[in-house]
């Protein structure tokens, strides 16, 4: 009875220690393993529309970003070193931003994707549970969406999380 | 210079603190003498140089000294002074120095008061304070240096979050910090007791006053909080449960429970166990609200910049602290809890559920502000948990206990028949029964929360009323003299517990009856709202120190008689480029006139938010009320203790 | 010459004919407002307040996820602003306040809720305080059950009388500080 205080203790310490290595402020995505939601929205620059479904039989990747956004600018120039790879389509979605700025933002800073799409309202990043600028999702063949991450691509999060699942999923 | 000056009496105050610690409590376990006689001016020696590392800060910040980076990251040239002198607790660094300056205070406090303690007690006491403080200065310097310096120096500062450059920044953190850093010398004292084998009625009696004051300090502290966030935040509102607010709330509550306990210890000799139980806990959870402030394991609004290297560091400095004290706790607590007896209807079991109840509110509170954590920790998925649940747990807990409060005082000790009590409180039951479900009736409005919430303010104030004409009725000779027969003590309960009367009374006429109006404005448009008529005369850029605003002036006029004329703000900060509201109030008796500057829609239009808050001051009102009647507690002569005499 | 004070005793007079003055002027200064105000009344900021009533009542329920601790309906983040929109937009669709709430919990999770969910995961957070409650105050009530069966066990022997009134007869009790 006299030792209960103290093992309670111990049980929120262990809590705390493992809270030390979590972020609170990530919200994981509830899509994982489920089908990435259909849109439709021009491409910049161009006439043409798109559609995920026409991806479907591919893997690739969904790149939130805006001309706005100064955490994008961390990892722009890292996505631009992996698109020089090729090993998987990368599609940016332009959220929420102008058109113009947008095309001056990427020749300033260099293109890293096969195209964007132009999401102005933010509706399709809202279907797609976006909250934050920049988020990156990984779509597979059948089109479920099976990573998100969030913030800016770090060297870590390629090598560790993503090229290992692309690898998988090609396979 | 005076950084380096800063930082070096910081490193003498490390050491001196370490001998703090040391010496006397090798001393008490030696009995030698000398060796505790150390303690007392080696706390006046560590509290001499807090101090100068304390001003060397806030004289870096007064001279704009943009070399060092606390000041670059936290000040800026335009900054006034006065914020300026704020900004050296605005950071994680300056305020845990803040931390650090207050313990120094406490322990400087317990030596210069404590001619009564015996001198192994004494020795023990600021030992442990010692220990306190020499975590928290290693803590200081190795993660957390304020006196770190750039080279080449900046030319500005980024500045102080606009939001604390406010008067609320001049006195909420220290009063805060003043209570919540009070805690560790009842903390201190119980394990001086369990160590020393002497968990007795004279240390009950000790520990009293000092909990007691400490408590005080931490209910004003957070009643600034409250305040300084409703008229800060432009947008009314007063308490979140936010995780800060809930690391600051929590030892709040155990310290309540711990003064309760200390009266059931002090009368009746019980449950010594109990109460040193919760001198520790309440300590620990100041520490524990410290850590979950700044490890980042918790996201809030006022989340410091998060380190896992500052995590780690308080988390180990927690455990060994509250693990040591809790394994002592387990070892040496009294085996048998040897008081005397008491009936089930009693004074004594009133104040023992009381404490329960406050203890499981705590617990809850603890529970709502951790569980997001602990479910993602076992991977159980991601939630929060908002203000709608800690006031769905919350309020059903402490309403048993604010009934209570109306009989605990009038009920005997040992025992009691709850026909007298019945007798004895018919009157004022009936009193509140009826004025609380009547006066909503002539408010125009009623719900059961109203009803509710009104039925325990008025219940509170007529049985503390009953309870003090019984009083002055049973006193042999008249009114006054009666009046004045009367403790300190029993006037600090009675006007502690009417302090909670005016606050429930306060929030639940916020809650029920506030109204607001969201409206597009432009020069010349008029409303109304609760009986005020608006007319927006005109909207002007102002300019301030070290921001621009777009400023509204707002004529209020009620039944055609002028009122007052409002001017809320919606401010661009040079330096950050952060957009502020300051927000117009205005008080008078029945409530607060609110407006505040949403967006503009035009260069001519303005959304704007006008509101309503019916006796929003008597929370504060009441809190203040609170802390006084603790004020008045600490005053009463049994509190005055003499030399010791024995050893 | 001396200067009419104005005491009570004759203030009646001149008193009360300003205050006609001044009524009349603020009466039509009053007019004139009046006539002002009734073209010049501020709107509500909402184009269609019934329908805001409604959208403010399902985002008071919904977490601000890039604020600390606000809903959607008092924050002024872009998110907050375009979450409100949806919602709006929704109900303008006919969708009810669940099929809205499940829309954002499909999207970003039980996050979203500024009240907890009622599940499984849940279950110790809504029921723990109650529970902990009960168990208090059960452990007091054993407790004091305890003590009064102890206390009728207790009997006194006659060197314990004797020893009591020597105490009581020789006041060293007395001694003791007093409380």
């Amino acid at each position: 009875m006299k030792r209960l205080p103290l093992i309670i203790f111990a049980i929120l310490v262990v809590f705390l220690v493992i809270g030390l290595k979590l972020k609170p402020k990530e919200i994981p995505s509830p899509f994982i393993g489920k089908p990435a939601p259909a849109f439709e929205l021009s491409i910049l620059s161009q006439t043409e529309r798109f559609e995920p479904k026409s991806m479907l039989g591919r893997v690739w990747l969904l790149n939130v970003w805006a001309s706005w956004c100064t955490s994008c600018r961390e990892e722009h120039p890292l996505l631009i070193e992996f698109s020089k790879q090729k090993l998987v389509p990368i599609i940016g979605l332009n959220y929420k931003d102008k058109d113009p700025e947008a095309i001056k933002w990427l020749n300033d800073l260099g293109n890293p994707y096969d195209f964007s799409v132009v999401d102005a309202k933010g509706k399709v990043g809202i279907d797609y549970g976006v909250y934050g600028v920049p988020e990156t999702f990984v779509i597979d063949k059948s089109g479920k969406i099976v990573h998100k991450h969030i913030g800016p691509l770090t060297p870590e999060a390629l090598n560790k999380d993503i090229l290992p699942l692309l690898k998988k999923l090609n396979s | 210079m005076i950084p380096e000056i800063g930082h070096l009496a910081l490193i003498i105050a490390l050491v001196a603190s370490l001998i703090q610690c040391v010496l006397p409590m090798w001393g008490a376990h030696t009995n030698q003498i000398q060796l505790m006689q150390v303690a007392r001016p080696t706390a006046y020696t560590q509290l001499f140089f807090v101090i100068i590392a304390f001003v060397a800060l806030m004289t870096s910040f007064i001279n704009k000294d943009f070399s060092v980076i606390n000041v670059v990251q936290n000040s800026n040239a335009d900054l006034p002074t006065i914020y300026r002198i704020c900004a050296t607790w605005g950071s994680h660094e300056g305020s845990i120095l803040l931390w650090g300056l207050m313990l120094a205070l406490w322990s400087s406090a317990v030596a210069r008061f404590s001619k009564h303690l015996t001198l192994p007690i004494l020795a023990r006491t600021l030992g442990v304070l010692g220990f306190i403080s020499f975590g928290t200065i290693l803590f200081t310097l190795i993660t957390s240096n304020p006196f770190l310096r750039m080279i080449p120096a900046a030319s500005n500062g980024t500045d102080l979050n606009p939001l604390l450059q406010d008067p609320g920044m001049i006195i909420h953190p220290p009063m805060l910090y003043m209570g919540y850093v009070g805690t560790s010398v009842v903390f201190s004292l119980a394990i001086a007791a369990l160590l020393s084998g002497k968990l007795d009625t004279a240390w009950a009696r000790w520990s009293r006053p000092w909990i007691t004051v400490a408590w005080c300090f931490l209910t004003i502290g957070i009643a600034l909080g409250s305040g300084w966030a409703y008229y800060e935040l432009g947008w009314g509102g007063w308490w979140f449960w936010d995780p800060v607010e809930n690391a600051s709330f929590m030892p709040w509550l155990l310290g309540t429970a711990l003064i309760h306990s200390l009266a059931v210890t002090e009368k009746r000799g019980g449950f010594k166990m109990w109460t040193a139980l919760l001198a520790i806990l309440t300590f620990s959870m100041s520490l524990l609200g410290t850590f979950l402030v700044r490890s980042g394991v918790i996201t809030s609004v006022h989340a410091f910049a998060t380190d896992p290297e500052r995590g780690i560091f308080i988390l180990i400095f927690l455990a060994i602290l509250i693990g040591g004290s809790l394994t002592l706790f387990s070892i040496r607590a009294p085996k048998a809890v040897a008081g005397e007896e008491f009936d089930l209807v009693s004074k004594d079991s009133m104040l023992l559920t009381n404490n329960i109840l406050l203890l499981v509110a705590a617990a809850a509170v603890l529970l709502g502000t951790l569980y997001p954590l602990i479910l993602e920790a076992l991977g159980l998925g991601k939630l929060s948990v908002g203000k709608p649940y800690f006031d769905a747990v919350f309020v059903p807990l402490m309403t048993p206990a604010l009934f209570l409060m109306g009989v605990g005082p009038i009920t005997r000790w040992r025992s009691a028949k709850p026909i007298d009590l019945v007798t004895q409180l018919r009157w004022a039951l009936g009193a509140t029964v009826v004025s609380a479900v009547f006066t909503p009736f002539v408010l125009r409005s009623w719900t059961p929360g109203i009803g509710f919430g009104l039925f325990l303010a008025i219940w509170i104030t007529t049985a503390s009323l009953v309870n003090l004409f019984n009083r002055i009725k049973s006193h042999p000779a008249n009114a006054i003299s009666a009046l004045r027969a009367q403790s300190a003590s029993y006037y600090g309960m009675l006007i502690a517990h009417i302090g909670v009367a005016v606050f429930i009374f306060g929030v639940t006429m916020v809650n029920g009856f506030e109204e607001e109006k969201d409206l597009r404005m432009s020069a010349g448009t008029s409303n109304s709202l609760a009986g005020y008529d608006f007319v927006l005369n005109n909207i002007q850029q102002v300019q301030g120190e070290n921001y621009v605003a777009a400023q509204a002036t707002i004529t209020v006029t009620k039944d055609n008689q002028f009122v007052t004329v409002m001017k809320p703000e919606k401010r661009k900060y040079f330096s950050s480029q952060m957009l502020m509201t300051e927000a117009a109030i205005h008080t008078s008796f029945t409530g607060d006139l609110y407006i505040s500057m949403a967006e503009a829609i035009s260069n001519t239009e303005w959304g704007v938010k006008i509101q309503f808050k019916p006796f929003i001051n008597w929370i504060w009102g009441g809190a203040f009320l609170i802390a006084l009647g603790g004020f008045f507690a600490v005053m009463d002569k049994k509190y005055r203790f003499k030399k010791n005499k024995s050893l | 010459m001396h200067h009419k004070k104005l005491t009570i005793q004759n203030w009646p007079h001149g008193f009360f004919r300003s205050v006609l003055f001044i009524l009349t002027l603020s009466s039509l200064g009053l007019l004139a407002v009046n006539a002002d105000a009734q073209s010049n009344i501020a709107q509500p900021l909402a184009k269609d307040p019934a329908l805001e009533a409604r959208v403010m009542d399902i985002a008071k329920d919904l977490r601000c996820l890039v604020c600390q601790n606000e809903t959607i309906a008092g924050s002024h983040a872009d998110l907050a602003i375009d979450l409100r929109n949806q919602i709006q937009d929704q109900l303008e669709a006919g969708k009810s306040k669940n099929e809205i709430m499940q829309y954002m919990v499909d999207r970003y999770g039980d996050f979203i809720l500024f009240k907890p969910p009622v599940k499984s995961s849940t279950l110790v957070l809504w029921l723990g305080p109650f529970l902990l409650l009960l168990l208090g105050m059960w452990t007091l009530w054993r407790f004091i059950k305890k003590q009064s069966k102890t206390k009728k066990v207790t009997v006194f022997s006659d060197q314990d009388l004797s020893q009591a009134r020597a105490m009581l007869e020789s006041k060293d009790y007395l001694k003791k500080d007093a409380e």
